[in-house]
C-alpha cells in the first residue's frame, strides 16, 4: 500500500473524472433506442478512453485506441447499420429483469474481488516488480530501441504479434469472402458519390489526404524511438485512402487502389513477417531471434563507422529486425482495414442499385 | 478514504464491463449487441492497463540518464523512491499491459467487422436483426423443410 501524497496527486484526480464521464457515456449508450446515437456514443467513449490512457502512460495504446475506437471501429458499424436498418425497439421491462440481475450479480461480485487487486500505481505489485521491471531493464541492453513496448511488441514477444497480424489477416478474409471485395460489375452511377456542391469537403480533403499519409509513415519509422508502431501507422494510412473514399466517391478510391492489389498486399505482409523469422533461421538463429538477421560474415564485412560504437554493433539486427517486421505489420493491418472497408461499402453500393432497380 | 480512490479504477471497470455485457445479453439487435461487446472487451483493456500504472511514472520509453527531460521527471520526486523503483534514474509504467493491450485492440476491430459481416448476411437471409425474430423465421423454415421431407 503506498502513502498517497498529501496534495491530491493530479493525475489520480483527472484519472477518476474521465472515468465518470465514460460510466456516463456507457450508461447513455445502454439507455439509447437510436443505433446512430449507440455508434456515436461509442465513438466519444473511444476518444474519452484515448485521453484516459494517456493519463495512464500508455502512450502507445492510446493512439491505437484513437485511430481505431473513434476512426474504423465507426466507419464500420456506420456501413453495418446502413446496410441492416436496424431500429432498436424498446423490450417490455420485464425482458429487462434476469439480465439486470445477473449483470448487477456478476458486477458486485467483481467489485468485491476488486478490493483485494493492488492499489493504482503500486510499484511494488507482482506485475510491475517482476516481469515488468526485468523488460524495462534488460531491453535498452538487448534490443537497444528506447520504446520499451515495441521491442517487447516487436522482439520479445515477436512470435505473438506474428499470430496477432495473421489473425488480423484471417478477420480480413474472413469479412471479404461474406461480404465480396467491393461492387461488381459497372460502376456506381454519380448520383451514388457526393456531388459537386461539396467543394470545400474536396478541397480540404485533397489538402488533407497527402498529410494523413505523410503522418502515417512517421508514426511507422518512427515507432521505436517513440509513441507508434506498424499498427497504428497502418490504421492511419487505411484511414486516408478511406477519407478519400468517402470524398471522392468509392469508385475513384478502387481504381486508385484496385481490391486486387490490396489483397495480395495483406498477404504479402503477413509473408514479409514470417519470412524475416525464416531468414533468421537460415543464419543459425532461432524463429524471429533477430541477432540472427544478418549472416555473421555479412556484418564483419560492414565498415565501423557505420556499426558506430563496438557496444551497440549487435543491436544492428533488432535494428532492422524490428522496423522489416513492423513494415510487414504495417502492410496486413492497412491492407486489411481497406479490405473490410471495400467490403461493407461495396455492400451498400449494392444495396443502393438493387433499390434503384426495383 | 485513500483507498477508495486508488481501487476507483476497479470499481469503474467492473461496472463498465456489466453495462457491456447487459447490453449483449438484454438487446435483441444484432448491431447493438457488436456494441456492448465492443465496451465489454474495451473495459479489459482498462483493468490490465491499470495494473501496469507505476506511480510518478511516465510512459515506457526510456531517457537519457543525462538529458534534461531526466531531470525534470525525477525533480519533483522522492530520491529514494526512484532509487528503489527506477530503472538508471527514471521510473517508468509497467509496458507489458499496454504491448497486450495495444494488439488486442486491433484484433478487437478485425473481429467486430467480422460479427458485422455476419449480421448483414443475417439480414440478406431472414430481413431483420432482431434475434427473436430470426428465431421465429428459423423456426418456421425448418418446420416447411420438416414437413417438405
Amino acid at each position: 500500500m503506498i502513502a498517497l501524497p498529501s496534495s491530491l496527486n493530479a493525475n489520480l484526480v483527472i484519472g477518476i473524472a474521465l472515468l465518470v464521464m465514460l460510466l456516463v457515456v456507457a450508461g447513455a449508450i445502454v439507455r439509447t433506442r437510436s443505433l446512430l446515437a449507440a455508434i456515436i456514443l461509442f465513438s466519444i467513449y473511444s476518444l474519452v478512453s484515448a485521453v484516459w490512457l494517456v493519463v495512464m502512460d500508455a502512450a502507445d495504446v492510446a493512439f491505437t485506441e484513437a485511430v481505431i475506437g473513434a476512426g474504423v471501429s465507426t466507419i464500420v458499424l456506420l456501413g453495418a447499420i446502413l446496410l441492416t436498418r436496424g431500429e432498436v425497439e424498446k423490450p417490455g421491462w420485464r425482458a429487462l429483469v434476469a439480465p439486470a440481475l445477473v449483470c448487477a450479480g456478476v458486477g458486485g461480485l467483481l467489485i468485491y474481488a476488486a478490493a483485494g487487486l493492488p492499489a493504482l500505481g503500486d510499484p511494488a505489485s507482482p506485475a510491475n516488480a517482476h516481469v515488468g521491471r526485468a523488460y524495462l531493464e534488460a531491453a535498452p541492453k538487448e534490443i537497444g530501441a528506447p520504446n520499451i513496448v515495441t521491442a517487447v511488441l516487436a522482439s520479445y514477444r515477436g512470435f505473438d504479434t506474428l499470430g496477432e497480424t495473421a489473425v488480423i489477416f484471417a478477420a480480413g478474409i474472413g469479412v471479404a469472402l461474406m461480404l465480396g471485395f467491393g461492387p461488381h460489375a459497372s460502376p456506381l452511377p454519380p448520383a451514388a458519390t457526393i456531388g459537386d456542391h461539396h467543394v470545400v469537403l474536396r478541397v480540404s480533403a485533397k489538402f488533407l489526404i497527402p498529410l494523413i499519409a505523410l503522418f502515417a509513415l512517421y508514426v511507422q519509422f518512427h515507432g521505436d524511438l517513440g509513441a507508434g508502431g506498424g499498427f497504428q501507422a497502418g490504421v492511419i494510412m487505411a484511414a486516408a485512402i478511406i477519407l478519400h473514399a468517402l470524398v471522392f466517391g468509392l469508385r475513384d478510391t478502387m481504381m486508385a487502389v484496385p481490391p486486387r492489389l490490396v489483397r495480395s498486399i495483406a498477404a504479402l505482409g503477413v509473408l514479409l513477417y514470417a519470412g524475416v523469422g525464416v531468414a533468421c533461421m537460415l543464419n543459425g538463429g532461432a524463429f524471429l531471434d533477430y541477432d540472427y538477421l544478418f549472416p555473421p560474415a555479412f556484418e564483419k564485412q560492414v565498415p565501423g563507422w557505420l556499426l558506430g560504437d563496438p557496444e551497440h554493433a549487435h543491436h544492428w539486427g533488432q535494428h532492422f529486425g524490428i522496423l522489416l517486421i513492423e513494415l510487414g505489420v504495417l502492410l496486413t493491418v492497412a491492407a486489411t482495414m481497406l479490405t473490410i472497408f471495400y467490403g461493407f461499402a461495396g455492400r451498400t453500393v449494392e444495396a443502393i442499385r438493387q433499390e434503384r432497380g426495383a | 478514504m485513500s483507498f477508495i480512490l486508488l481501487h476507483f479504477n476497479y470499481v469503474a471497470v467492473a461496472i463498465l464491463m456489466m453495462a457491456g455485457l447487459f447490453v449483449v445479453v438484454s438487446s435483441s439487435n444484432l448491431i447493438k449487441r457488436m456494441i456492448g461487446l465492443a465496451i465489454f472487451q474495451t473495459s479489459t483493456g482498462l483493468l490490465y492497463i491499470s495494473l501496469g500504472k507505476v506511480s510518478s511514472g511516465t510512459a515506457a520509453i526510456t531517457v537519457d540518464a543525462a538529458s534534461p527531460e531526466k531531470q525534470a521527471l525525477a525533480n519533483h520526486l522522492d530520491p529514494a523512491y526512484v532509487a528503489q523503483y527506477g530503472v538508471a534514474g527514471v521510473v517508468y509504467s509497467n509496458p507489458l499491459p499496454h504491448v497486450l493491450i495495444l494488439t488486442a485492440i486491433v484484433v478487437g476491430v478485425a473481429t467486430l467487422a467480422v460479427g458485422l459481416a455476419i449480421a448483414v448476411r443475417v439480414r440478406e437471409a431472414f430481413g431483420s436483426v432482431e434475434a427473436d425474430e430470426i428465431e421465429v423465421l428459423s423456426r418456421l423454415e425448418s418446420a416447411q423443410a420438416g414437413s417438405q421431407a
